[in-house]
């Protein structure tokens, strides 16, 4: 309660009855056209609370803000269809050497990796134990933009009837020993330079020719069609170290790659394949 | 300063409650008023208005492709054009620095003069006092005003009200139109507005602005001054007893009171209580209270007292612009003093050219291209199949001129690595490629930068990739690093 409300001389204002610290206030009368924009305010509150639909299930009269997303998502991509037709027509190799449609496939196949295949391929391809590096330009199933397309449409070991399948024989199941699995181990170590044992590598070189040539040919450089890996480079699937390459001669793990091609349109797929060529291996 | 508070007496309860929270508003009806400050009033609202509504018209060529407005802040595509400046977003801070003037300046201004920025040259002022013109134009002048007011609805007095709110509207109008072009080419968008081409955000702004004119000249006047505008309220601390402040020299004016003609003028004042002062101000104060925050300064009042002096053949000035120090000189018959130049106006006109200086040099020395290298973050290195390391890279070329440039990209301080730009493959050379920058926009190419696995220095290698220009040779320089396992 104000508690002693003292007039001005200057001004002839009452002051508004409180002190603070000697600190006294006059209080002048606020004018009226204050007031009424204040109510004003109140007003257009209520009005628009309620006209922009904000209680679920009750429809106000402002679009809901699903449908105006999904009007400017439309309206995107009716902006984008200029280029999104022309990249469904062109063939693939017309859209790497196109730099317009090139640009715009990289932006557009760079959003669509990441939400699809950033998961598993690492962000711009990176990889990871077990998931390939995308970025590099050692390529499993052909690193031409075909190749690419063609194992990005329906995967590899996936339930699409087109899927691509290799499969690495188990030699731990009775085919070869311990000791052999070391020596060819080496071996393929020495296919790289990494080898120390010689006799080793002298020993495992036999039984590669033997069990490995078949698929791997000769001096393991790989054979893409049928997904056979290079194993005399730098890049390893699951490890480059002895033990794991024993490992995956062992007991071989083989990795999914899912089928987009019920899960995609084409013009996407076709924008990840050029995103993916140009990740910087591409053949 | 008075103790305010020295002749307080506590009010009893009843007293207490007769004071209302809000009050009615008091309309001010100005009179008109001539002499050398309404004049020199006109001469700046003339100027103002005309460089308000005359600028976007104004055309400014700069090649094909590109606005032919010499004032144009274009938004969609992120540009600002000032004549030959163009400005783009990332040097927003420009618009910063001519504030910083802005502020500068009118601390300086008004520490030598008082509020001249509020009295001439503020828009509310301008636009107030063209509308008042008007309204005396068509109800007469402030006599008239009033009974007009006061008396019966009639059709002469309907009229004249439709005729006064018509002509503001259209004022109203041709300076919301007038914004609007300073936001899109002039003649255009003056015919979309006109056949009902424009968009929905033009037509909004434009109704908003002739409606914010409408109301805030038409009917907010001097409300925008007492109530909403913070100026008022700290300008009193740019003022100090050397600045030029409009006074009523008290000293010679009172005691004021009637005066018969003929009587003597001994043992009075000059001030003959005509009220003249009052029925000038715009904002309806009396200026003899002393300086407050209502008054803006626009000097109305010292023309009206003029007039009165020369009519009653006295001297002219008893309202005038004076400092407070030779207020007390004049009423003492001291020498006058005037200290214009003080340290605070030194401080404020320094302060002033500083930043001014600044400006301009950072303008002139502004690089009309920018070069930005990004280093890849995922993956930070690849391993390529012969157990090389590749770094990839993103380079952003921004060029802000108006011709298309091209540039040699070369790297410096790696040793033996191999570059390769993504959509030129093919080129012939190993470690020098050519990038294209269009005019005026942004260039995106993707680097490559191979370097043998023997050749790895460690974990991080600095070095620089540099753009030489083809045509001036001029180079950019711009470090990075090279990553390894």
């Amino acid at each position: 309660m104000p508690t002693k409300i003292e007039k001005d001389a200057v001004s002839g204002q009452d002051t508004t009855g409180h002190e603070w610290d000697g600190i006294k206030e006059l209080n002048n009368p606020l004018p009226k056209w204050w007031l009424y924009v204040l109510w004003a305010t109140v007003i257009w509150a209520f009005a628009y609370y309620f006209w922009s639909s904000p209680i679920p299930g009750v429809e106000g009269f402002q679009e809901p803000a699903r449908e105006r997303l999904a009007g400017e998502m439309e309206a995107a991509r009716a902006e984008q269809s200029v280029f999104l037709e022309k990249i469904a027509a062109a063939q693939l190799q017309e859209i790497r050497d196109d730099p317009d449609l090139l640009n715009f496939a990289i932006a557009g196949g760079g959003s669509a990796f990441a939400d699809n295949c950033a998961p598993c391929h690492g962000q711009g391809g990176a990889g990871g134990p077990g998931f390939p590096t995308l970025a590099d330009d050692a390529w499993i199933w052909g690193g031409t933009l075909e190749d690419i397309h063609q194992t990005v449409l329906h995967g590899i070991r996936s339930d699409d009837p087109d899927t691509r399948l290799s499969e690495m024989v188990p030699f731990g199941d009775g085919l070869l020993d311990h000791a052999q699995v070391s020596d060819v181990a080496e071996y393929v170590l020495s296919l790289s330079g990494e080898a120390t044992d010689r006799q080793a590598v002298e020993r495992g070189k036999a039984l590669f020719e033997e069990n490995c040539v078949a698929c791997h040919a000769d001096g393991g450089v790989g054979d893409a069609s049928l997904g056979a890996p290079a194993l005399n480079d730098a890049v390893w699937l699951y490890g480059g170290t002895k033990t794991d390459i024993e490992s995956q001669t062992w007991d071989p793990k083989h990795g999914v790659m899912p089928a987009w091609v019920d899960r995609l349109d084409g013009t996407t797929i076709k924008m990840l394949t050029v995103y993916v060529h140009t990740l910087g291996g591409g053949q | 300063m008075a103790d305010i508070y020295s002749n307080a007496d506590a009010l009893s309860r009843q007293e207490q409650k007769r004071d209302s929270l809000y009050q009615n508003r008091v309309k001010v009806y100005p009179k008109k008023v001539q002499g050398t400050f309404r004049r020199l009033k006109w001469i700046v609202l003339t100027v103002l208005l005309a460089i308000y509504y005359i600028a976007p018209w104004l055309r400014w060529d700069r090649g094909p492709g590109a606005p032919d407005q010499a004032f144009l802040i274009d938004m969609p595509a992120r540009r600002a054009y000032f004549l030959w400046i163009e400005i783009w977003p990332q040097e927003v801070y420009y618009l910063t620095g001519l504030l910083l003037l802005g502020a500068v300046g009118l601390f300086f201004v008004t520490s030598l003069f008082g509020r001249v920025w509020c009295g001439y040259s503020c828009p509310q002022t301008v636009w107030t006092d063209l509308f008042m013109w008007v309204e005396r134009l068509i109800e007469g002048d402030r006599n008239q005003r009033m009974r007009l007011d006061k008396g019966p609805r009639t059709w002469s007095k309907t009229s004249k009200k439709f005729a006064k709110h018509g002509i503001w509207i259209v004022i109203a109008a041709l300076t919301g139109g007038a914004w609007i072009m300073y936001f899109n080419d002039a003649p255009t968008v003056l015919v979309n507005l006109l056949t009902g081409q424009a968009s929905v955000k033009v037509y909004g702004f434009f109704a908003l602005f002739t409606a914010t004119t409408y109301l805030l000249a038409g009917w907010a006047r001097e409300q925008v001054c007492v109530y909403m505008c913070p100026w008022p309220r700290f300008q009193a601390a740019m003022f100090d007893e050397d600045t030029m402040v409009v006074t009523y020299e008290g000293w010679r004016g009172e005691p004021r009171g009637k005066h018969k003609k003929g009587e003597p003028w001994e043992g009075r004042g000059h001030c003959v209580d005509c009220k003249q002062c009052v029925a000038a101000c715009p904002t309806g104060i009396d200026i003899r209270d002393g300086v407050q925050l209502e008054c803006i300064g626009c000097a109305l009042c010292i023309d009206a007292c003029n007039d009165i002096m020369a009519k009653l053949d006295l001297p002219k000035g008893l309202i005038s612009y004076d400092t407070e120090r030779n207020v007390a000189n004049r009423a003492k018959g001291a020498p006058l003093r005037y200290h214009l130049i003080r340290p605070r106006t030194i401080v404020y006109s320094a302060l002033l050219v500083a930043v001014a200086a600044f400006m301009a040099w950072s303008l002139a020395t502004r690089a009309q291209v920018d070069v930005n290298v990004l280093h890849d973050r995922n993956p930070l290195f690849v391993t390529l199949a012969d157990g090389s390391i590749r770094n990839g890279y993103t380079i952003k070329i921004l060029n802000m001129t108006r011709d298309e440039k091209v540039y040699k990209l070369g790297f410096d301080g790696l040793g033996y690595a191999e570059m390769t730009v993504v959509g030129q493959e093919d080129s012939a050379s190993q470690d020098i490629a050519r990038l294209t920058a269009r005019s005026d926009s942004v260039a995106t190419y993707r680097v490559f930068v191979v370097v043998p696995a023997d050749l790895v220095q460690g974990q991080v290698q600095d070095f620089s990739f540099v753009l030489t220009e083809l045509e001036t040779g001029e180079t950019v320089r711009h470090e990075t690093v090279f990553r390894g396992p």
